[in-house]
């Protein structure tokens, strides 16, 4: 804990930037309905009012509070795409892993898996599954993440191939450890750097695909406020120089640029240590 | 070297069977959609008599398996077969949106290419400087904008505000060369924008990665300069992790810019197939998503030849 | 408002003369030659020339030049740009005779013979006779047709050439309407290949001959040089490109990319009506946007339960939300404004909470909670929409459950298969028309499944009446039923909404459908 303290106290100010961006993220999608002056969907006046102090940020294309929307799609917003990254990076990982771990028809079964779900685009396979199975955010949710998880997969396995042929896994090996052990204890630890790395990019990548999706008229049900649909709903605004819809994207930009430096940071700690 | 060519003849052989398989599982996607070509294509219109009438015109009342080894055996003799929907022989449909898919995909990686590279070793070189940070900051944001945002945005500042470019492509086959390289620029524009993040913080990555190793540090003990050591030394041993990621985006280029062909009006075929998908032409579907998948195949085992090549240990993994 | 901005205004006024105008012109301090450009602009005889490029939000790759497969506004253009009809809806909504030279009709409106035009040639040069146009109905009927105008055309009975340059026609029963349908964009008249139609060439009469096909990306034609008709038919060439992307359109059409586009997006018309060079056309027509509950389901089966849902919405607020005003408010029959028919004399339905709560009192149904299904496809704004009348069916205690469908396949999984889902339509001239492609018992798009026996037996006596005051008493009484016994919650008649170059002279927009009833490419001209 205090080694961690001391870590906080040395990291960079981009660092200390990223991490402030995304508690402030989190601090307002929990309180989410404390901090709202309206309801989720509730229509509270005209349609695209000017900003004003009654509404701070104006309101949207049907006369909803444009700050409660996008306070409401911080969170639903950035709990999808928390809950679809990491249970990608669940599948991802434990997949590549075991193929690396395992080697031999292990490996080659799930990659060639692997291979036929990478070679059908990602959108198109998404627009099919969509289509079949209906858009209840759970299923969004597992598609994306089943999708997304092909990605990780190569990037665990490449790392954790370099891994396995190490001495002290070999060693390991040796002692009798099971599987489960040694991709716990000798695999992640090591292959973790590149993982953190992926973890921020795929994680605005979702939000990237959960907002084509909607460009294509699936994706988050409404009235749910998801900035990727609101991005889309104002989007025509854009071609007048009203720039109302880029309030959401900007709040995904933001995010996605604190979450990457505290990635780059994490990743400055790891090597340096290596170095020392 | 015979090797490698081992290796090239297998991987197309599990290609191959990968490409039965994706077409299995895109022909059973198709099928399992709600609704069929005839309801789709007739929509509103659409009757019990008159969907039943053009199901026994197209052979869709067959039970599908008689259908798929129907598809199964023209594409085993090189027939495509034709459109379900108009009757246009596939061949003819997609030749012209393959080249303009190809096209666009050439000219933004010929753009985003370089520019990745080049920004992510001078990323490497002034780590930690303000460069570093303000070049993550702008790629960083430039990705998490959504295509279809940034398109708007590139069209208002350069085509509506500026004019300087058209807004829409509106391609064909009579311009020339260059003509059609002004009127892709913005959306190849779009995808550079798209791609480059993603390739440029893997080089830097990968080349800050390798600076801690020995030998770098002996070079650096050296005293050679700093450009030198990341061209000469780090480079390219950091260039396999590099080549996947180029050749991960190049994919992408050819098959992931259904939203760019929509917001340029761009003839490609990302756009024919969620054409077709959406009128459950199943040719066309089956066609396109082959093309794609063996563009995906053929790229992806590129990349491993070319990284051998570079590191040629990795022909060994263990 | 600057001079030339005002005298814009002024030009477009009803009544005005180019004289009257040029005075006004000059004395509001206007120069000679600004004052003749303008004039020119607005008053100008069509002229002829110029490439006319329209941007259309329809038209995908899988489309095809078959007339009986058209839905969609892309091919209903390209295809009347290439093909006539018999008849032809006018500018001024009149219909008249158009590869017809006029008709002669038994008094039980059941035998029609039809006289061609004579001399008329196809773009092949083949001349037109009875049998292309035998040829090109038929093509729509038998058993294997799988033409959407198959039910439109069942009333026929028998079809035959009479010599070569009429035919005759039986129907069934009498209809005083007929000649309406055959001015239906899928009877259009094709070169007979035999006992078939070619329709593979995209071959026709029309004003511009088919150069390149490219579905779903665009088509150019060149000016037909012998169209039979004088007046029409103005741009040397035409090319009508697929822009599905609504903001697409719109910055082509601001960038000059495009000289006219369909559909402009109407939260943003008012920003690009003030646009250097660009003018907004609208006409109000047939066309309404419903909400569609399936009374063969409960709680839909209920009238108390349609009624209490009917006066949940507040139509206002949709209107003017939605439509931003572009459209009249409904009145849960299908019949608008425009139609010969409309009963002007029934009270317009308003939102009436309290209404609605005692409506469901009497059904033993407060509390209720349902599905409305929806999605763009049904019509742009559906889901919006949905989520509104969600807030405005709260206050009345119905609970609303939006539900987004996929667009994709919204017409084979939603409609006519889920029990509240919004719907478009394009609406038709006649009421007849209307009332027996949705409303009548047996017809295979009542997709109300509605079944009321009184407004069935009107339906067949109002269709051969030829009365003209017992006729309308009769519409007016069906309207009234639909209004408060059927399923249909009709909230608006939305208005065609193009986004024109100023450069575009145009006379009477006609209503019936957009861009000019599908037939801008003849009747519009560069000024």
């Amino acid at each position: 804990m205090q080694d961690a303290l001391r870590l906080l106290g040395n990291s960079p100010w981009s660092a200390r930037l990223g991490m402030l961006v995304v508690l402030f993220y989190v601090v307002v999608a929990i309180f989410a309905p404390v901090l709202t002056p309206y309801g989720e969907s509730e229509i509270v006046a005209a349609e695209y009012e000017p900003w004003s102090s009654e509404f701070l940020l104006g309101t949207d294309n049907l006369g909803r509070d444009m700050l409660t929307r996008l306070i409401y799609g911080a969170r639903n917003t950035i709990g999808i795409a928390l809950i679809t990254t990491v249970l990608a990076f669940l599948i991802g990982c434990v997949a590549g892993f075991l193929a690396a771990t395992l080697g031999g028809w292990a490996d080659q079964a799930i990659g060639r898996v692997v291979d036929v779900l990478m070679a059908i685009p990602q959108l198109i396979f998404a627009l099919l599954i969509l289509t079949i199975v209906g858009t209840a955010i759970p299923i969004l949710v597992v598609v994306i993440a089943v999708l997304d998880s092909t990605r990780v997969f190569r990037l665990s396995r490449a790392v954790a191939m370099n891994i396995v042929v190490m001495d002290y896994v070999e060693v390991a090996r040796l002692r009798g450890e099971g599987l489960w052990w040694i991709m716990r204890r000798e695999v992640l630890p090591n292959a973790l750097p590149p993982l953190v790395a992926e973890f921020g990019l795929r994680f605005c990548f979702v939000f990237l695909l959960l907002s084509a999706l909607s460009f294509l008229g699936l994706g988050i049900q409404p009235p749910t406020a998801d900035w990727g649909s609101m991005v889309r709903d104002n989007a025509t605004l854009i071609t007048f120089g009203d720039f109302t819809p880029i309030l959401p994207a900007a709040s995904i930009a933001l995010l996605t640029v604190g979450v990457n430096f505290i990635v780059d940071w994490f990743l400055h700690q790891t090597a340096g240590l290596k170095d020392e | 070297m015979t090797q490698i060519l081992t290796m090239v003849a297998q991987r197309l052989a599990l290609g191959l069977l990968t490409l039965f398989v994706v077409s299995l599982i895109i022909f059973l996607g198709v099928e399992l959609l709600p609704g069929d070509l005839t309801q789709a294509i007739l929509g509103q219109a659409a009757t019990e008599e008159t969907v039943a009438a053009f199901r026994r015109e197209l052979k869709l009342d067959l039970p599908p398996h008689e259908r798929y080894v129907a598809w199964l055996g023209g594409i085993l003799q090189g027939d495509l077969g034709h459109s379900l929907a108009n009757k246009r022989a596939i061949t003819e449909l997609m030749g012209v949106r393959l080249w303009n898919t190809l096209f666009l995909a050439f000219i933004s990686a010929a753009v985003a290419v370089p520019l990745a590279l080049g920004l992510g070793i001078l990323a490497a070189l002034y780590r930690g400087t303000p460069y570093d940070r303000a070049v993550n900051i702008v790629t960083l944001s430039s990705i998490s904008f959504p295509e279809f945002f940034v398109a708007y945005i590139l069209i208002l500042v350069l085509a509506v505000q500026l004019g300087w470019f058209p807004s829409i492509s509106n391609i064909g086959e009579e311009l020339g060369f260059w003509e059609r390289v002004y009127r892709s620029i913005l959306p190849a524009l779009t995808l550079t924008l798209v791609v480059v993040a993603h390739m440029m913080r893997m080089t830097r990555a990968a080349i800050i990665n390798l600076m801690a190793s020995p030998y770098i540090e002996m070079a650096n003990l050296k005293g050679l300069p700093r450009v030198r050591i990341i061209v000469r030394h780090a480079l390219p041993n950091a260039l396999a992790p590099i080549i996947n990621v180029v050749v991960i985006n190049l994919a992408y280029l050819v098959v992931g810019v259904v939203i760019v062909e929509v917001v340029f009006v761009y003839p490609g075929l990302g756009q024919l197939l969620i054409d077709a998908v959406r009128t459950r032409d199943i040719p066309v579907v089956q066609a396109t998503g082959l093309f794609f998948a063996a563009a995906y195949i053929l790229l992806n085992l590129t990349a491993d030849v070319l990284s051998i090549l570079t590191n040629p240990r990795l022909l060994h993994p263990r | 408002m600057t001079i030339e901005q005002e005298l814009k205004t002024l030009a477009s006024r009803r009544g005005i003369t180019r004289r009257g105008f040029m005075e006004r012109a000059l004395a509001l301090g206007a120069t000679t030659a600004l004052a003749t450009t303008l004039a020119d602009r607005a008053f100008a005889m069509p002229k002829r020339g110029g490439r006319f490029r329209l941007g259309l939000g329809h038209g995908s790759t899988t489309d095809s030049l078959d007339p009986a497969t058209f839905e969609q506004l892309y091919m209903q253009v390209v295809g009347s740009a290439a093909r006539n009809n018999l008849m032809e809806v006018g500018q001024n909504g009149d219909l008249i005779p158009e590869l017809a030279e006029g008709f002669d009709v038994s008094d039980d409106a059941k035998s029609w013979k039809f006289d061609l035009r004579r001399g008329v040639e196809f773009h092949n040069g083949k001349t037109l006779d009875s049998n292309d146009v035998v040829a090109s109905i038929n093509h729509h009927r038998g058993a294997d047709s799988k033409s959407a105008a198959k039910s439109l055309l069942d009333a026929i009975v028998d079809l035959k050439a009479d010599g070569k340059n009429a035919v005759t026609i039986a129907l069934k029963e009498g209809n005083a309407d007929f000649p309406f349908i055959l001015s239906d964009y899928h009877v259009a008249i094709m070169p007979a290949n035999g006992d078939a139609v070619d329709w593979e060439s995209g071959v026709g009469t029309g004003a511009y001959v088919l150069e390149r096909y490219e579905p779903g990306v665009r088509t150019t034609f060149k000016r037909n040089p012998n169209y039979f008709k004088t007046g029409y038919g103005h741009f040397d060439e035409v090319e009508v490109i697929t822009i599905a992307d609504v903001a697409a359109r719109t910055n082509a059409l601001t960038t000059g990319e495009i000289d006219a586009m369909d559909r402009v997006d109407l939260k943003t018309a008012h920003l690009l009506k003030r646009r250097e060079g660009i003018k907004i056309a609208e006409t109000s027509g047939t066309q309404h946007y419903t909400f569609t509950m399936r009374t063969d389901t409960p709680p839909f089966d209920d009238n108390d339960v349609r009624l209490a849902l009917k006066y949940a919405i507040d139509r206002e607020a949709i209107l003017k939300t939605i439509l931003r005003g572009h459209g009249a408010l409904g009145n849960d029959h299908p019949i608008g404004l425009s139609n010969r028919y409309h009963a002007s004399g029934l009270p317009q339905r308003a939102y009436d909470p309290d209404k609605a709560r005692h409506h469901l009192k009497k059904a033993g149904a407060e509390g209720l909670t349902i599905d409305l299904s929806a999605a763009d496809a049904a019509f742009a704004g559906a889901v919006d929409a949905a989520v509104l009348y969600k807030e405005h069916a709260a206050k009345a205690g119905i609970d609303i459950n939006v539900v987004r469908e996929p667009d994709d396949g919204y017409w084979a999984n939603v409609w006519m298969k889920k029990p509240y889902c919004a719907v478009y339509w394009g609406g038709r001239p006649t009421e007849d028309w209307m009332f027996s492609t949705a409303y009548s018992a047996d017809a295979s798009w009542n997709d109300t499944f509605w079944k009321h026996d009184r407004f069935n037996e009107l339906l067949l006596a109002a269709r051969a009446e030829l009365d003209e005051k017992k006729r309308r008493g009769m519409y007016e009484e069906m309207q009234a039923i639909v209004r408060d016994d059927g399923g249909v919650l009709i909230p608006m008649f939305a208005n065609y909404v193009m986004g024109l170059s100023d450069k575009i002279g145009h006379g009477q927009m006609a209503a019936n459908w957009s861009m000019d009833g599908f037939k801008c490419t003849e009747r519009w001209w560069f000024a």
